[in-house]
């Protein structure tokens, strides 16, 4: 179970989390929508430990993310990047395989590039693209190779940021499928971060909507349309008017 | 206040080029201290060296080439005035291996090297590489910058070694060809002249300017402000930082060696 109590986090002026009190059960995805700018990537970043919050606690089955052995805590984690991140100098199956190839998860060469062959069959790409580089791949399978990349070490909490940014609508569809199945059957702990509503649909159990740097409302993604926020059904719905302020 | 302006300008100005340097010795400190502990990455401090060593070497040998060519010719127009142009093989030798092979090798590299590691850690930077490396549990210092700064340590002097031989060579062309010096005479005078010092503190040299390219592209590309311009700023600060350096550390390490 991961939970965030009380997290602050400024970058000078700029206060960016002002209090986010937020529970993702163990086993659940959750989604975090909000818009531009209203720290759901500083969130993200503060549960793995990259940013510090200023004040508040994260903890990842009680433990606090801040202390211990960072490898071990780190070995426990998936994340598939917004743009996935992939060394443009190592063949994607070493991309895959990156984890298992150094570190307290190493195994021999081989072993770890047949596991990165399954998992990028797993997300749908043939052993083909195996020896290639991120370079010759296209934006979908560009995902595709991130996303077999943070699961090649079957962790227990994986996050996805902006999953479908970037992708046509029949890829971000391939995508959402994907990361709902695999969360299912790997039994892990997922969060999100999209504005993309067919995303939160597809992929989510609960939802928190991050409004002023805070929760703004949180629930079961069967709740989400029928919640009278107004914050909430300004944003799902797309709409210019409303309480949130828009530039024109 | 608008008396005293100036030098609230001139003060915050010195304090951020301390604020800088005490960054960039915190970062060398880094580096040195994971230098000797493990994990190391022998994959990458091979691709390192090739990249630093080996295909540097057109370049620094066709500056050393040029420039010892160029050496003897002035020498050589010089000492006519006071009729010792003989000293052309032994000022050209001493001139490539304690002064010029380093500073103008150090040079070159810096403007091949520091960019090219600078822009390529800062696109990673950017495109959030370098996040992905720490929640992969690879300490981004260890795995990218610690690889280059050792690799471009080691590189270097045998860089500067290759180009004080070219440059000597570049001279001995000239002088043979274009100034009628006897080609065995010429070599004797080098041979003679030249000591295992004026060689030794130049790869000496070549070690620290190596050391300060690569740190500098590193430091700058690790700190590389967002999107493509601020790549471009890192890529030009690491080689203008490189170069400025290349020849503070010239002159401290001559004061060092010679005075």
């Amino acid at each position: 179970m991961i939970e965030l109590s009380d997290v602050h986090k400024s970058f000078g002026s700029n206060a960016v989390l002002r209090g986010v009190d937020l529970t993702i059960a163990k086993g659940t995805s959750m989604v975090i929508i909000g818009g531009s700018g209203t720290g759901k990537s500083v969130l993200l970043k503060g549960i793995l430990g990259l940013v510090k919050p200023d004040r508040g606690t994260i903890t990842l089955d009680g433990q606090d993310v801040t202390r211990g052995d960072r490898d071990a805590f780190l070995a426990r984690f998936g994340m598939l990047f917004q743009g996935a991140a992939l060394f443009d100098s190592l063949r994607i199956w070493e991309n895959v395989a990156f984890r298992l190839l150094r570190g307290s998860l190493a195994r021999p060469k081989a072993e770890a590039r047949e596991i990165a062959i399954e998992k990028l069959r797993r997300v749908g790409l043939g052993p083909q693209v195996a020896d290639l580089f991120p370079a010759e791949l296209s934006g979908g399978m560009q995902k595709r190779v991130g996303l077999a990349r943070a699961i090649a070490a079957n962790p227990e909490v994986i996050f996805f940021d902006e999953p479908t940014t970037g992708l046509d609508p029949i890829m971000s569809g391939v995508i959402n499928d994907l990361i709902r199945e695999i969360v299912t059957e790997m039994g892990a702990t997922a969060m999100t971060i999209t504005h993309d509503m067919t995303s939160v649909r597809a992929i989510a159990d609960n939802v928190a909507m991050l409004h002023g740097g805070k929760v703004r409302w949180t629930g079961p993604v069967s709740e989400l349309d029928e919640t009278p926020d107004p914050y909430v059904q300004q944003f799902i719905h797309g709409r210019a008017e409303g309480p949130i302020e828009s530039l024109r | 206040m608008s008396i005293l302006s100036p030098v609230a300008s001139l003060g915050r100005a010195t304090l951020g080029l301390l604020a800088s340097l005490g960054r960039v010795v915190i970062f060398a400190a880094q580096i040195i201290s994971h230098i000797f502990r493990p994990p190391f990455y022998p994959r990458e401090f091979g691709q390192a060296l090739l990249q630093i060593g080996w295909f540097s070497l057109p370049v620094v040998g066709m500056t050393a080439l040029f420039t010892g060519g160029a050496l003897a010719l002035q020498i050589y127009a010089g000492g006519a005035r006071f009729s010792a142009e003989a000293v052309v093989p032994a000022i050209v030798a001493i001139g490539m291996a304690r002064e010029l092979g380093p500073v103008l090798g150090g040079l070159m590299v810096a403007a091949r090297v520091a960019s090219s590691i600078a822009a390529e850690i800062g696109t990673m930077k950017v495109t959030e590489q370098i996040d992905a490396l720490t929640t992969l549990s690879t300490n981004p210092l260890k795995y990218l910058a610690v690889p280059r700064v050792v690799a471009a340590t080691l590189a270097v002097p045998v860089l500067v070694a290759v180009g004080d031989s070219i440059g000597i060579m570049g001279g001995w062309l000239v002088g043979v060809q274009r100034l009628d010096f006897n080609s065995a005479a010429y070599i004797k005078n080098t041979v003679d002249f030249l000591e295992m010092w004026d060689v030794t503190s130049g790869l000496l040299k070549g070690a620290a300017f190596g050391f300060l390219v690569a740190l500098m592209g590193c430091y700058h590309g690790m700190n590389s402000g967002r999107g493509a311009q601020g790549v471009g700023r890192a890529t030009k600060s690491a080689v203008v930082s490189a170069s400025v350096l290349i020849f503070a550390a010239n002159y401290l390490l001559t004061e060092l060696f010679f005075s």
